[in-house]
């Protein structure tokens, strides 16, 4: 290990850890959205908006992210649907991590039990009211874990932007062991900075999974 | 110009490409198959070892989940790649470098599997055969393991899809898989039909899904009808 080498490649890694996760949050905030707005039409069968986003959550799940970055960037072009690779990582990561989004909290809305919907009914609550009050409360600690897991899933599916030229992390590291071949220094940075961006996340991930697991009444 | 030729479908029927898409698919399905089938075994073995809860064998499963869990498998195949050619003198084809990543990482996953459906099964079930008069062998084969297998079935079935489309990795470490010879494909027509990369991107796109999708329906399946 020479670690001359590390304090000069450090920089570089430090630069492409900020481009790897201003993209992977960018796409995971979108991702939210779309799976938020994904789930609602799913769960209120809003007529063909429900049909499409199942079709939509369907195609995404079953397909690597990589062949969909493929897709939109070296595909769509060609149609005249032209954007740069940083928009394109970001839209890309937000439709792959919607539809995983929109699946999770599909399932976490109807996971509450039946007894919940009629209890609030006998209660005097209006459709609104039931679903802001009572569903969607337990929906949420339902599909947290899970929500959770989709998050740090998007966040280790940013390590194959560098397909499509961006550079970030892996594109840094292979870019620098082609140009010197010190392997051993630029991989240990690579895992190091993935353990910074990752480890956090999933620490904090698993006590806010603690912290609301109340959900799950009348079941 | 013809619609095929301007959302660039017309090169699929040009001479074998059709052809060599499929068998660039065949590459990427065969490293996952294996590495599949690796992980359901060695997984199970571990799933099955961690459940006597040994603090020491515990404590190092905890470490190697943790790894998995939050290393990508792209920096996982770049270490194995390019790392132990480095480290160790080990020259490994990117196939095989490609396989151990794949279950090192299929088997933590499928370790997990096998122990998060062993220990949820409720004591209840384990006193009950004990009250009805069912030896330790007879409750594990007739009431334990029935169960478990019904809880781990679904989901290792979705283990597969999740492998076949982590395999579209290994065009990053020079295999020429699906998206390599799309690539290629591409290239080769340049001139002849500029708007190829819609067309070849696309197919590409619609193939995983058609490999994946089945067996994700099978998986969504098999959970509803076991479901206890």
């Amino acid at each position: 290990m020479e670690f001359d080498a590390i304090r000069e490649y450090l920089p570089l890694y430090a630069e492409a850890f900020k481009l790897t996760v201003t993209i992977g949050w960018i796409g995971i905030a979108l991702s939210l959205v779309i799976g938020i707005a994904g789930a609602f039409i799913m769960y209120f069968r809003i007529p063909v908006l429900c049909q499409i986003t199942k079709a939509y959550v369907e195609l995404f799940r079953n397909t690597p992210l990589l062949v969909q970055l493929f897709f939109i960037y070296f595909g769509l072009p060609k149609l005249g649907l032209s954007i740069s690779s940083g928009t394109c990582g970001a839209i890309g990561l937000g439709l792959l991590g919607g539809s995983y989004m929109a699946e999770s909290i599909r399932s976490g809305l109807f996971a509450v039990s039946e007894s919940q919907k009629t209890g609030a009914a006998s209660l005097g609550f209006r459709r609104g009211g039931m679903f802001f009050y009572v569903i969607l409360p337990q929906a949420v600690s339902i599909s947290v874990p899970s929500v959770i897991a989709n998050v740090i899933f998007l966040l280790k599916e940013t390590s194959v932007f560098s397909a499509i030229s961006l550079m970030d992390l892996m594109f840094t590291a292979k870019d620098l062991i082609g140009l010197y071949y010190k392997t051993t220094e630029c991989l240990t940075l690579l895992v190091a900075f993935y353990i910074l961006m990752l480890l956090p996340v999933s620490i904090l991930g698993s006590i806010v999974e603690k912290k609301v697991r109340f959900g799950m009444y009348g079941s | 110009m013809r619609l095929t030729e301007f959302f660039g479908f017309d090169v699929l029927l040009k001479g074998s490409n059709m052809l060599r898409l499929l068998e660039g698919l065949m590459v990427a399905l065969k490293i996952s198959l294996i590495s599949v089938a690796i992980s359901l075994i060695l997984g199970t073995v571990l799933g099955i070892i961690v459940t006597f809860k040994k603090p020491a064998i515990n404590a190092i499963f905890r470490v190697y989940l943790e790894i998995v869990r939050i290393m990508p498998q792209m920096v996982l195949l770049f270490i194995v790649y390019f790392g132990a050619a480095r480290a160790m003198g080990l020259n490994l084809t990117p196939e095989l470098s490609s396989v151990i990543v794949f279950s090192f990482w299929g088997i933590a996953e499928m370790a997990d599997l096998v122990r998060g459906a062993v220990t949820s099964i409720p004591r209840i079930q384990y006193e009950s055969s004990q009250a009805l008069g069912l030896r330790t062998y007879q409750t594990f084969l007739y009431v334990i393991l029935p169960q478990t297998v019904r809880r781990i079935i679904p989901m290792s079935i979705n283990l597969i899809t999740r492998m076949i489309k982590t395999t579209s990795l290994v065009m990053m470490i020079g295999i020429v898989e699906v998206l390599k010879v799309g690539q290629q494909i591409i290239e080769a027509n340049r001139k002849s039909s500029p708007n190829a990369a819609f067309g070849i991107f696309a197919t590409v796109f619609l193939l995983y899904f058609i490999a994946c999708y089945p067996i994700s329906r099978l998986s969504v399946y098999l959970e509803k009808r076991w479901s206890i």
